[in-house]
Formats: structure tokens, C-alpha cells, sequence
């Protein structure tokens, strides 16, 4: 068992493997992965419980990761904390590995295989009504992203967790403000997001999504709440490659090695 | 056929814990004593079918084996994709029961005309497909669902299905269950065409075979090795579009077991089905069965 890591060296290592990835395997998806690498640190280093050597532990907590389009910063925070080794995360997009470019089950650490958007909500309140008709303590973390709130079914399953009281159950927004083909505000508007899931019955809180202490706060208080939680964690697309930050080509391109060695110095400077 | 259903699924679940029960806001006068004797494994999940389908995947990644039910295409076609990926790609113990089969609520409309489900839900891997002929084979399926690891497609009509078979079946599980032994022509249906199967061949008093063939998907080769060596000519009648349907799944069958070399002679087979249309007239389902063929 490694040494625990902070949220702070497991933000920055995972940024760093992040675009790595992106550039050694021509991988897309970078700007989402590095607005939600700071979420999934805070959760992997202080929040969840869970044990890499047993991944199926029955008391575990299950984070359910919507975006799986984003799946270099959750394979990247599962490999710091130690689900699977760099060699193995280094198959990522290879011929015949289970590292596929949207989040895979067959990977150590995955709950839910997902890529097509607005479906593990869904999933994720079974398993917290599961949990409530079986008396478990375990908590369940959704990861959605902005865009995906586009999809109705996100929007049954906010009825479905109000109605059912599932207040074992924290979602998170991973509101970026950049979707696939444009702004969340040019394609579909959201706002106002906090009022629409407040008036659906969720104790709803907003954020900076890369303020650590922030999140720990957020994710803590969360178990004290009788309904339901969503926090909308505002973020920014690309952070912390300066280049990168706020830009919709960074959904769809991979870096060039000038680019890598740029993106990799920018993540230091800005201490992410 | 859904008396049978919930019957068996009560008796089944008396013993077995693990048996969960979600239903799309439908199953009035059907459903009650299921919720009423076990309300800790029973949930109206509202009418949100692409929901219901996630949350039964998340009980069943929890331990329960869950039954959903609603009315045809709602619990299947509505759904898809959650039942491919969610359900079907993660081999969860989900078992989707749709009632109104075919025409069974023929006056409803298209809406309720549950004709294209076989052939969409048999393309995806893992998933067994059953649609049974009448209120015995109901019961035989739903015990093998109730105790079958991994994702399943119950096809059920509606009420009133005459009881074909005479006593419960002699064997259970994956087979065809035989009405009557015959020569040179046999009659292979699937969901409630059975009973006209059966009715016309009596009422005429021919010499042919009649087979109920309640599991579609995964097809039972050697049940219909046995039928090809048997029998020159096939007729195959079912309520579904003729594309991707009952027969189709014959006549694949057959092929497989031809070019494995272990039937020597492909039969002639005739499908009885849905010819390509939607019916945007009302009518009941014996009425629109007629009308676009389903009879032999």
C-alpha cells in the first residue's frame, strides 16, 4: 500500500498523465478530463471509501462517472490510488485493451461502463434505492457532465432520487461551460441550474470546482443532508494548460509534442 | 398470460429474496398482491422507462434479480439503449416484462402494437428472449427467469389466453414444448399464435406437428435439429413483423445447423407474419390478425 496521497499531488500527477495520454495516444476529450481531475481527487483522497486491492468491497462507496468520455482523469486518479499499475494504464486505446477511451467496468475501480450520455444516473439510483431497502451505509457519487444535462432521462432520475428521499446520494456537475459543438449557453441553456434542481427537491450547493477545500467541505456536509445532494462545481474546460483553458477545439484535439511539453510546464507553473 | 405471470413471480419470490419488482406506473388489477405481500422488493418507478431500466440495472449490480413491467413497447423499444449498456453489456440479472404483445391491445393504436420487439431485443448479446404460448408455458418461463443469472426479455399477450397445453409441462427450461406429433408438416409458433395454430390444425384435422417455441433467443438447435430431421416442411407463425422476427430466427437456425453439416436437407420453411406495415385502424386483435395474414 502506498503512502496516502493529498488531493493536491493526486490533481497534479493525474493532469500530468492526462495529457500525456492524450498526446502519446492521439487521445481525445483532454479539456473535459482536466475540469473534473480536481472533483475526483478531492473524492479519491479524503471522501470515498474504498480499498484498490478489494475494488468490489461490498461497503465500498460507488462513484458512477456519467462523462465517460472524460475517462483519462478517472483512469489516471484510479492509477495514483493505486486500482491499477502505470503499465496497465499505458494499454489505454491499444488493440485489445480493456483502457477504452470511454470508462470500461473491465477496468479495476469502474462501476459502470458509460459513454452514452444520461445513463449512469439512472443506474447509480437503483443502487442507492438498493442500499436504502438493504439498511447499507455505503454512499453513491454521481459525475455528470454540463452537457449531458441536455439528455431527459438525467432529468427522470432527479424526479426519481427527490421522490424516493435518496439522500445517500451526491450529484455532481461538472459545469464546465463548454459542450461538444458550442457553450452550454449557445446550445442549451441551463440556467438557472441551482433554482431548476433546487425546485426539483435537491439541497443544492455551488462551487468552485478546483477549490480542494471547497469540495472536502461540500463533500462532507453532504451526509448530514435528508435529501438528496447536488453540488454544481464550476469549472473550466482545460485547466491549468493555460492554452488549453476555456477552448472547445481542446474537446476534440490531442496535443502535438510542442504542445505536450507546453501543456505539461503550464501544469506546473499553475500548480493545479 | 399475465395472471400466470405475477402468480408464478409471487410463488417464485416467496422462496427467493432476491426478486424485485418495477412497474411503469401500469399493471392495475395485476400487480397489487405482489406489492402487497413483499412492499420492500416492489416499486412504481413512474412512468420514466429509460429510468426504470437504469434503476433495475443498479439493483441488480446490488444483488436482486428485477422483473420490469409495463406495456410493450414501453419497457423494450422506449428503452434501448439502456438495455443494451446498461443491462446487457454488464450481464445483470434484469428481466423485462412487456404485456400486449403483438396486437393484444389491437384498438389502442401503433402506439400499442408491440410488432418490432423480437427482432430489435434479439440482436443484443447476452439477452434471452421468450415470448410463451399460453398461460401453462407462462408460468415454466417465468420460474426459468425467476431463476436465470443474467438479463431476459419476457413477451407476454394479455388475459384470457386459452390454456393450450393439458397439466403443466413435462419438461422446463429451454425447449419446445409439443402440442402434437405429426407428418411431413409441422407448425412452429411463438407467443399467444398458438392457440390458432393449434385451432385450425384440430378444426381441420390435419396431420401435422405443432411446436410452441417460447424461447426465441438463445434458440434450442437441437430441439430444432430434431424438427428439420423430422419434417419436410416448416410453417412458422408469429405476431411480428416478418424482418428480424420468430421465423427469421428458424431460418437462421436451420442454416447454422446445415452448414455445421448436422442437417442434411434445409426444410421448406413459410413464414407467417407481419408484412413490413404498421395497422393505423382499430380494431381487436383477432380482427387484425386476419387482416394482415396471421392465420394458415
Amino acid at each position: 500500500m502506498q503512502a496516502k496521497l493529498t488531493s493536491g499531488q493526486i490533481a497534479l500527477a493525474a493532469a500530468k498523465r492526462i495529457v500525456t495520454l492524450a498526446y502519446e495516444k492521439k487521445a481525445s476529450h483532454i479539456g473535459g478530463a482536466l475540469s473534473v481531475k480536481d472533483i475526483l481527487a478531492v473524492l479519491y483522497a479524503d471522501i470515498l471509501r474504498y480499498d484498490p486491492a478489494v475494488p468490489g468491497s461490498p461497503g465500498r462507496d460507488r462513484l458512477f462517472y456519467s462523462k465517460g468520455h472524460a475517462c483519462m482523469a478517472l483512469y489516471a486518479v484510479l492509477c495514483e490510488t493505486g486500482f491499477f499499475n502505470e503499465d496497465m494504464l499505458n494499454t489505454f486505446t491499444a488493440d485489445g485493451s480493456y483502457f477504452t477511451s470511454h470508462v470500461n467496468h473491465k477496468v479495476p475501480g469502474i462501476e459502470l461502463s458509460t459513454g452514452s450520455l444520461g445513463h449512469a444516473f439512472g443506474v447509480a439510483c437503483g443502487v442507492a434505492l438498493a442500499a436504502n431497502r438493504k439498511h447499507q451505509s455505503h454512499r453513491v457519487y454521481v459525475i455528470l457532465s454540463d452537457g449531458e444535462l441536455d439528455e431527459g432521462s438525467n432529468w427522470e432520475a432527479f424526479l426519481f432520487a427527490a421522490h424516493h428521499r435518496l439522500s445517500n446520494m451526491v450529484v455532481i456537475i461538472d459545469y464546465n461551460k463548454v459542450q461538444s459543438f458550442g457553450t452550454v449557453n449557445e446550445v442549451m441553456g441551463l440556467e438557472p441550474l441551482a433554482d431548476k434542481l433546487r425546485s426539483f427537491g435537491w439541497d443544492t450547493t455551488e462551487i468552485d470546482g478546483h477549490d480542494h477545500e471547497a469540495l472536502r467541505k461540500t463533500f462532507a456536509s453532504a451526509a448530514e443532508s435528508q435529501k438528496p445532494v447536488a453540488v454544481i462545481a464550476h469549472t473550466i474546460k482545460g485547466k491549468g494548460v493555460s492554452f488549453m483553458e476555456g477552448k472547445l477545439e481542446w474537446h476534440y484535439k490531442s496535443p502535438s509534442s510542442a504542445q505536450w511539453q507546453e501543456a505539461l510546464a503550464s501544469l506546473e507553473q499553475n500548480n493545479v | 398470460m399475465r395472471t400466470a405471470f405475477i402468480d408464478q413471480l409471487i410463488k417464485e419470490a416467496t422462496e427467493n429474496e432476491s426478486i424485485f419488482l418495477l412497474v411503469g406506473d401500469l399493471g392495475y388489477s395485476v400487480v397489487e398482491p405482489f406489492a402487497e405481500k413483499f412492499p420492500d422488493r416492489f416499486l412504481n418507478a413512474g412512468i420514466a422507462e429509460q429510468n426504470m431500466t437504469g434503476v433495475a440495472a443498479g439493483l441488480a449490480m446490488e444483488g436482486y434479480n428485477v422483473f420490469t413491467y409495463s406495456i410493450g413497447n414501453f419497457p423494450t423499444l422506449r428503452c434501448m439503449e439502456q438495455i443494451r449498456y446498461d443491462v446487457c453489456y454488464h450481464n445483470l440479472s434484469v428481466k423485462i416484462v412487456a404485456v400486449g404483445g403483438g396486437y393484444a391491445y389491437g384498438p389502442l393504436g401503433v402506439s400499442h402494437h408491440t410488432t418490432e420487439d423480437i427482432g430489435m431485443l434479439r440482436t443484443i448479446p447476452n439477452l434471452t428472449v421468450c415470448a410463451p404460448g399460453d398461460p401453462v408455458e407462462t408460468r415454466m418461463v417465468t420460474s426459468f427467469l425467476c431463476n436465470h443469472s443474467g438479463p431476459g426479455y419476457l413477451r407476454l399477450g394479455k388475459a384470457g389466453e386459452k390454456i393450450i397445453h393439458d397439466g403443466p409441462l413435462q419438461e422446463t427450461g429451454n425447449h419446445f414444448p409439443k402440442i402434437t406429433e405429426g407428418k411431413e408438416t409441422v407448425v412452429l409458433t411463438t407467443g399467444g399464435m398458438l392457440e390458432t395454430a393449434t385451432a385450425y390444425v384440430r378444426a381441420n384435422n390435419l396431420p401435422w406437428g405443432i411446436y410452441s417455441v417460447p424461447f426465441i433467443k438463445p434458440m434450442n438447435e437441437e430441439a430444432l435439429l430434431r424438427i428439420g430431421g423430422a419434417y419436410a416442411k416448416v410453417i412458422t407463425l408469429e405476431e411480428h413483423q416478418a424482418s428480424a422476427g420468430f421465423g427469421s430466427a428458424i431460418l437462421e437456425g436451420f442454416n447454422n445447423l446445415v452448414t455445421a453439416g448436422k442437417l442434411t436437407r434445409f426444410p421448406d420453411v413459410k413464414r407467417i407474419a407481419i408484412p413490413d406495415m404498421f395497422v393505423g385502424y382499430a380494431g381487436t386483435q383477432d380482427y387484425i390478425r386476419k387482416q394482415v395474414g396471421l392465420h394458415l
